[in-house]
């Protein structure tokens, strides 16, 4: 007998599959290396990463944990850019939806496991919401050292110097840190830590976090994590402190100040506005009656014209 | 160069037995002998004759395959320095000691600007204010002569002689009491040679170093040594207060080599 | 109400409904079966279960005809229909002496027991396009005569095997045995370094044919020479045997065709051991002996440290090859860069801006200085 014959997933159905893809040793063998992660915060734990139906480096991690720790009363909610309805955001939810069939929302306070790729949301998390970071790169001394031996090591014996190093560089030659995202942070006084490309911006929102940390790195093999309540402190020198992007202006559609904002570019002729990043933390505001300076609705219909084209009409 | 080493002191660094096998070949022989705290020890030797090998078994950068070296660490204790774990010493060679290499882009960073590079072991003990960070970098840019409006230059763009001096501050930065050099002024031009080999002699004697040097140049360890032992095919042949070595050698191999060469 | 890309949902799904349109191509054309697909581009195939790590020849075709004929996507797509499946158990180690051998060759010896066998090979063909097989329904080539293998024959000595008896190269290591007791599994355990051969083989095995073959190559010029002779080439089919614990004895679960490439490389010797050549081995599903020779060569390179040799070159280097051979792994992350970025580029912006603000600030104030200094 052929596997073709003998799998119902020739047919385009999803029903064959083990809840949330991953079957249940796989599922625990990641939630051992979860664990061990939760127990050693900061410290990367390799783990036997899977081949998943999304390409590396599109969050296969991030699933991997998100598969092994989702149960089935669970609230999904899944970001990319801080927007739930990017691309690959969309994507990820879908996959979840149709493997594990839970209940997924765009809501942060309802949620209680969210994945994210490049973005904490801007509301507060709390007890019990878990945060699931996709990382690319986990080993923040990559780029200073590309060996895996060596970084090891240099985790081992809390060998950071070279950390500083790179944040000296720049203020030499910058007069200030030039680092904007993946900004790396020392986490319990521990481990230095990849935050994943968030912008440095939300680096303050990891410390003392009343919600679990998790970091799933699929191509690199590795998970690692930050428990409640964690210190988390970004890497500094005492007489150039730790400072997080400002912008001059507040959300042009609800006015938010302290968020992050995107540039959104409105025409050829330099026109452009600033709007929150976290598009739910957006749309919360308005409906609770905020309004920037451009709340125009014809700009939002106009920009969220997406759709398919391969260039040829008719198709 | 005499009279720095006060031997009533005790040691500083002992080696016992120090054997190193390549296979069936002979890498350096059953050397023993103390080191004392402002001592300088040259080993000379032509190339070959296992000096570079005793000087990497003596920093720990190679195992030996017999013998022991104990070195007294700053609380006093004499420690067996390959019984120390991996953590100890990896801290002892980026604080209390320092590696002065042949070639100065095997001890610099070359990507990384001259005040980081002098920095980076205040980085790696602690130090966290940028501005006492670069304070001190550029106190010791200028005590190895390199202009301070260098601060922020690649040592790339460096000549040979000011990245050997570069080299030589990123290791003394951290104030190390044991310095290893190899072949430290190998490959310069004369001149440049005599400028740093002054620079060497007067740091050394300012900062009471104790230094174990190799070089295959009599006139080097001359010049810098108090005492000299003379190797050849992986041991030890004659060893020696250097004036007295070089003035009256006893065995016929440092004979040859001392009448080999220019005298000093 | 705003967001910057709400129908994001619906612009996916028509996207996906675009390429399998795409997929499908002209209508008028006939769909391409997967019997064609694993009879007429049985490389191809091979290649998708060899880096795919999935042995199915129908699963293989169904992948290269979803992936119109993009090989590694193909790949990928078996590779993630594999973590799907579940494990009973490791099969026992193939025995390739026992090989069913359809082609067999070896560069060190004019003749050897068991004789050249050339098989199908695209060796010595001239490369000039056949445009007989443009034509539609043309006759089918005819079958060449086979040569008989007797029974006396039917048993192949592998040339290593030879050379072996006489103590002129490394002895093989008793199947299974490995440096730390355990054949390791990088499907099930994460790679770690420095990585046994065990695991270094199976990297190698399921690594990318392009990136092998670069590496392999790189060696021959220079790049951490090996000195390789191609001890023997074959290719055929072998039988895959399965302990059952229930039964006590060992069954046969199927054939598979593979290609198995011995390099017989440099020799060395020490005051403990006389010269004798080393091996450097490739084994992959199918025919595809580019990539069992150039996984042979690399992995000879990459027991540099090993066979105490220096380790100056690429192929030398396992962090460098290891962590760089599979392709799946390296097209997901290169093709990543499509995803959005604008989070993190938005900070480079507000960087970038900053940064000329400043210099703006710094040349404004240096030429007033000037002026002023002229003034003076």
């Amino acid at each position: 007998m052929s596997a073709l014959d003998n799998t119902a997933r020739a047919d385009g159905s999803e029903g064959s599959y083990n809840f949330a893809y991953l079957d249940e040793q796989t599922k625990r063998m990641i939630r051992r290396a979860i664990l061990k992660a939760i127990a050693v915060p900061g410290y990367q734990v390799p783990f036997a990463s899977r081949e998943m139906p999304m390409p590396y480096g599109w969050g296969t991690g991030g699933v991997q944990v998100t598969a092994a720790i989702l149960g089935s009363d669970d609230v999904l909610k899944v970001i990319d850019q801080g927007s739930d309805d990017t691309t690959n955001a969309v994507s990820i939810r879908a996959f979840f939806e149709k493997t594990a069939n839970v209940a997924t929302t765009t809501h942060t306070a309802e949620a209680t496991i969210i994945q994210t790729r490049h973005r904490i949301p801007e509301r507060q998390l709390e007890e019990g919401q878990i945060l699931v970071y996709q990382v690319p790169i986990p080993e923040p001394l990559r780029f200073l050292e590309p060996r895996e031996t060596e970084t090891r090591k240099m985790h081992a014996l809390e060998e950071y110097g070279l950390m500083h190093v790179k944040l000296y560089e720049d203020i030499a030659r910058h007069g200030h840190i030039a680092t904007t995202y993946a900004y790396p942070v020392k986490v319990d006084g521990r481990y230095v830590m990849d935050p994943s490309p968030t912008p440095k911006f939300d680096n303050p929102k990891m410390h003392d976090m009343a919600a679990l940390q998790l970091f799933g790195a699929g191509r690199e093999k590795r998970i690692y994590a930050v428990p409640p309540y964690t210190r988390v402190e970004s890497l500094d020198f005492e007489d150039h402190p730790f400072q997080v992007q400002r912008f001059d202006k507040p959300c042009a559609l609800c006015a938010a100040e302290d968020v992050y904002l995107d540039e959104v570019i409105l025409d050829d002729r330099g026109g452009r506005m600033f709007v929150c990043s976290d598009t739910d933390h957006c749309e919360e505001r308005r409906t609770a009656g905020h309004r920037g300076e451009m709340a125009g609705e014809e700009i939002a219909a106009r920009l969220s014209a997406g759709h398919a084209s391969d260039g040829e009409d008719g198709q | 160069m005499s009279g720095a080493t006060d031997r009533s002191e005790l040691p500083l660094l002992r080696a016992n037995g120090l054997t190193r096998f390549y296979g069936e070949r002979i890498g350096c022989h059953d050397v023993s002998f103390e080191l004392f705290p402002g001592e300088v020890l040259a080993i000379v030797g032509e190339s070959g004759s296992g000096k570079t090998t005793l000087l990497n078994c003596l920093s720990t950068r190679l195992p030996p395959t017999a013998g022991a070296v104990e070195y007294r660490m700053r609380d006093g204790q004499m420690r067996d320095l390959f019984q120390l774990s991996e953590a100890e010493r990896r801290l002892l060679m980026r604080t209390d000691w320092g590696f002065v290499h042949q070639n100065a882009a095997d001890g610099l960073r070359m990507t990384v600007s001259a005040g980081a590079n002098v920095g980076e072991r205040l980085m790696a003990v602690g130090e966290r204010h940028y501005g006492a960070i670069r304070g001190t970098a550029l106190d010791w840019l200028s005590r190895v002569e390199i202009d301070e409006t260098r601060i922020d230059d690649e040592p790339r763009a460096f000549s040979g002689g000011m990245r050997q001096r570069l080299q030589i501050a990123r290791n003394l930065v951290t104030s190390p009491r044991l310095v290893f050099m190899d072949e430290p002024t190998g490959g310069l031009d004369v001149s440049v040679q005599a400028r740093l080999l002054d620079l060497i002699r007067g740091l050394v004697t300012d900062l009471g170093l104790s230094v174990v040097i190799v070089t295959h140049d009599l006139a080097v360890a001359r010049l810098l040594s108090h005492r000299l032992m003379v190797m050849r095919h992986g041991k030890v042949i004659e060893t020696g207060l250097t004036d007295r070595v070089l003035d009256d050698p006893q065995a016929p191999y440092t004979q040859l080599l001392v009448s080999s060469i220019l005298q000093v | 109400m705003y967001v910057a890309v709400k129908g994001g949902e619906k612009a996916i799904r028509n996207a996906h409904r675009l390429l399998a349109h795409k997929r499908r191509g002209d209508r008028t054309v006939p769909d391409l079966t997967l019997a064609q697909i694993a009879e007429q581009l049985s490389l191809s195939v091979a290649r998708v279960m060899a880096e795919g790590s999935l042995y199915d020849l129908e699963l293989a075709a169904l992948a290269i005809k979803q992936s119109r004929g993009d090989l590694i996507e193909a790949i990928f797509l078996l590779r993630a229909y594999r973590t799907t499946l579940p494990r009973f158990g490791y099969s026992l180690p193939l025995d390739t002496g026992d090989m069913l051998v359809r082609r067999r060759i070896s560069a060190t010896y004019k003749d050897l027991p068991g004789g050249q066998l050339l098989g199908p090979t695209f060796d010595y063909t001239h490369r000039l396009l056949d445009f007989s097989l443009a034509a539609e329904g043309g006759v089918p080539p005819e079958r060449p005569e086979l040569a008989k293998i007797d029974d006396d024959d039917a048993k192949i000595p592998r040339v290593t095997d030879l050379l072996g008896q006489e103590g002129l190269i490394e002895a093989d290591r008793p199947a299974g045995e490995t440096d730390d007791g355990d054949v390791g599994d990088l499907t099930r355990e994460p790679l770690s370094f420095p990585a046994d051969r065990d695991l270094r083989l199976q990297n190698l095995a399921r690594g990318d044919e392009g990136f092998l073959l670069a590496l392999g190559y790189s060696t021959q010029r220079g790049y951490g020479r090996t000195h390789p002779f191609a001890g023997e080439i074959r290719f055929g089919e072998v039988e895959v045997e399965f302990f059952a614990e229930e039964l006590g004895f060992a069954v046969p679960l199927g054939r598979v065709q593979v290609t198995e490439c011995q390099m017989v490389n440099q020799f060395q010797g020490s005051a403990k051991a006389p010269p004798q050549f080393t091996r450097g081995y490739g084994l992959v599903f199918g025919q595809s002996e580019r990539k069992a020779m150039s996984m042979a060569l690399v992995d000879r390179a990459l027991r540099a440290a090993e066979l105490g040799e220096e380790e100056i070159a690429p192929a030398q280097d396992q962090e460098f090859v290891l962590s760089h051979s599979d392709n799946v792994q390296a097209t997901g992350f290169v093709e990543h860069l499509k995803l959005p970025h604008y989070v993190d580029f938005q900070a480079e912006l507000d960087l970038v801006r900053r940064m000329r603000r400043e210099w703006q600030e710094r040349q404004t104030a240096e030429a007033g200085d000037a002026r002023q200094e002229a003034a003076e």
